[in-house]
């Protein structure tokens, strides 16, 4: 999941390394509008559907908590 | 606060869309970020175009055009308007309302009480609250609502968080005393601790506008606006949606037996596209009743977004058949709130162009 997460990532915003372990919200890698359309390309990919009160920045801050959010959104 | 109206009914809507439009593929160009990033955004919030005036155009223009078109085509009659509500953010003069202005140009008479309310996305309720309230007044049986903003004014036109969604319009509804055992209930709640969620933060008495004012910046995101330009921060405004909206929804319905199922249609304020469905989805309830589309038809005119959803998607079908529908409103203030009502059997429920 981390690995198809990143290629999601780098899709969205090829400038950036989400291999890197930094935060990617704190780092600007990603702003709210990213976070947005991130929400709709992983609930394509997954066939998920992801609750609105859990699309904060720290869900978004690296590839494990998205990664858990995912898992916690019902994503195999 | 609770609310609760009984022997009052809404008997026409009139939507006043600016002609002037512009298409998001048009102001792509504008925004710092690439097409492709731009082209993802627009399929997701929903942007497609949004209509708004030209320069110079005020709120009072829209309101008078509004209320002229139902006055030339005979679905009102001046002598039968007891008193105006004017509910709008973006007046004419800081001194006098909008409404007084709007009297005078139509050429009432002094016993019609006009009255102004600034409220932004929770205004279409609070115009119904004041309207319903001066029903109760025993010579007071017609109250016009007029909802109107023409915000594009104060917009930058190089912030991707709020130009592409802006619109401007008017509303006019026309609120009656009934004879007929009619309820209309709703609550609504204010958390002014946010009130820097949405917001002008220069023009006003605290902060008067000076070319210092004027003078755009650059934001972490990369949109550029000035202080006397609205803000809007934007995943706030999300998040106060999605965790305040819910349980107020569920109050009300608790409060009055009813179940979401009964409800025929969910017409709520629209910010945009992903908001309007990701409450849907919050709430439990299909996207067939809860319809998501003037943002990216028309554009975010504030107040005035829950009369134009009321006369886009539902329009015709309100002169023969009645619905029980659930209102709601949320933003500036920060305000939310709802209103469960019947609607339907109108005199009139319609668009036109300015």
């Amino acid at each position: 999941m981390e690995q198809k997460i990143r290629e999601i990532l780098a899709d969205l915003r090829p400038e950036f390394d989400f291999t890197e372990d930094v935060d990617f919200i704190e780092e600007g890698y990603l702003d709210s509008f990213d976070i947005v359309q991130l929400v709709a390309m992983l609930e394509k990919e997954y066939e998920v559907k992801i609750k609105g009160i859990d699309i904060v920045p720290e869900n978004f801050s690296s590839v494990a908590a998205m990664a858990e959010l995912l898992k916690k959104s019902g994503a195999k | 606060m609770q609310l609760a109206y009984r022997n009052k009914r809404i008997t026409g809507v009139l939507t006043v869309i600016p002609k002037n439009c512009k298409t998001f593929d048009e102001e792509m160009k504008n925004y710092q970020a690439d097409k492709k990033r731009s082209r993802r955004l627009k399929l997701v919030m929903g942007y497609d175009r949004h209509h708004f005036v030209e320069p110079g155009v005020c709120a009072s223009d829209l309101a008078v055009f509004g209320v002229e078109t139902l006055l030339h085509e005979g679905k009102l009659r001046k002598e039968e308007i007891d008193a105006i509500v004017t509910v709008t953010q973006s007046p004419d003069y800081f001194m006098p309302t909008t409404g007084a202005v709007i009297h005078g140009r139509l050429g009432l008479d002094s016993h019609v009480y006009c009255v102004d309310i600034s409220q932004g996305c929770t205004g279409y309720l609070t115009g119904l609250m004041e309207a319903f309230s001066l029903l109760d007044q025993p010579q007071t049986r017609k109250v016009l609502l007029i909802n109107v903003d023409v915000l594009s004014h104060k917009v930058s036109k190089e912030d991707r968080n709020s130009y592409p969604l802006i619109g401007d319009a008017a509303s006019v509804t026309v609120v009656e005393r009934t004879e007929e055992e009619t309820r209309i209930d709703g609550e609504i709640r204010m958390d002014g601790s946010r009130h820097d969620a949405l917001m002008i933060p220069a023009g006003g008495f605290r902060q008067p506008s000076t070319p210092e004012t004027a003078v755009l910046h650059e934001d972490s995101e990369g949109n550029r606006r000035s202080l006397d330009n609205l803000v809007m921060k934007g995943a706030d405004v999300f998040n106060f949606v999605q965790t305040e909206m819910p349980p107020l929804l569920a109050s009300l319905f608790a409060r009055l037996g009813v179940k979401k199922e009964e409800i025929d249609w969910f017409l709520f304020h629209q910010p945009n596209k992903f908001m309007v469905e990701k409450l849907a989805q919050a709430i439990d309830v299909p996207l067939e009743k809860m319809p998501s589309n003037i943002v990216t038809y028309f554009g975010n005119a504030s107040g005035v977004t829950i009369p134009t959803n009321i006369c886009y998607n539902v329009g015709e079908k309100l002169l023969g058949h009645t619905y029980k529908v659930c209102l709601a409103g949320f933003g500036v203030g920060l305000t939310w709130g709802a209103m469960v009502l019947e609607l339907g059997q109108l005199d009139f429920c319609e668009m036109v162009e300015f």
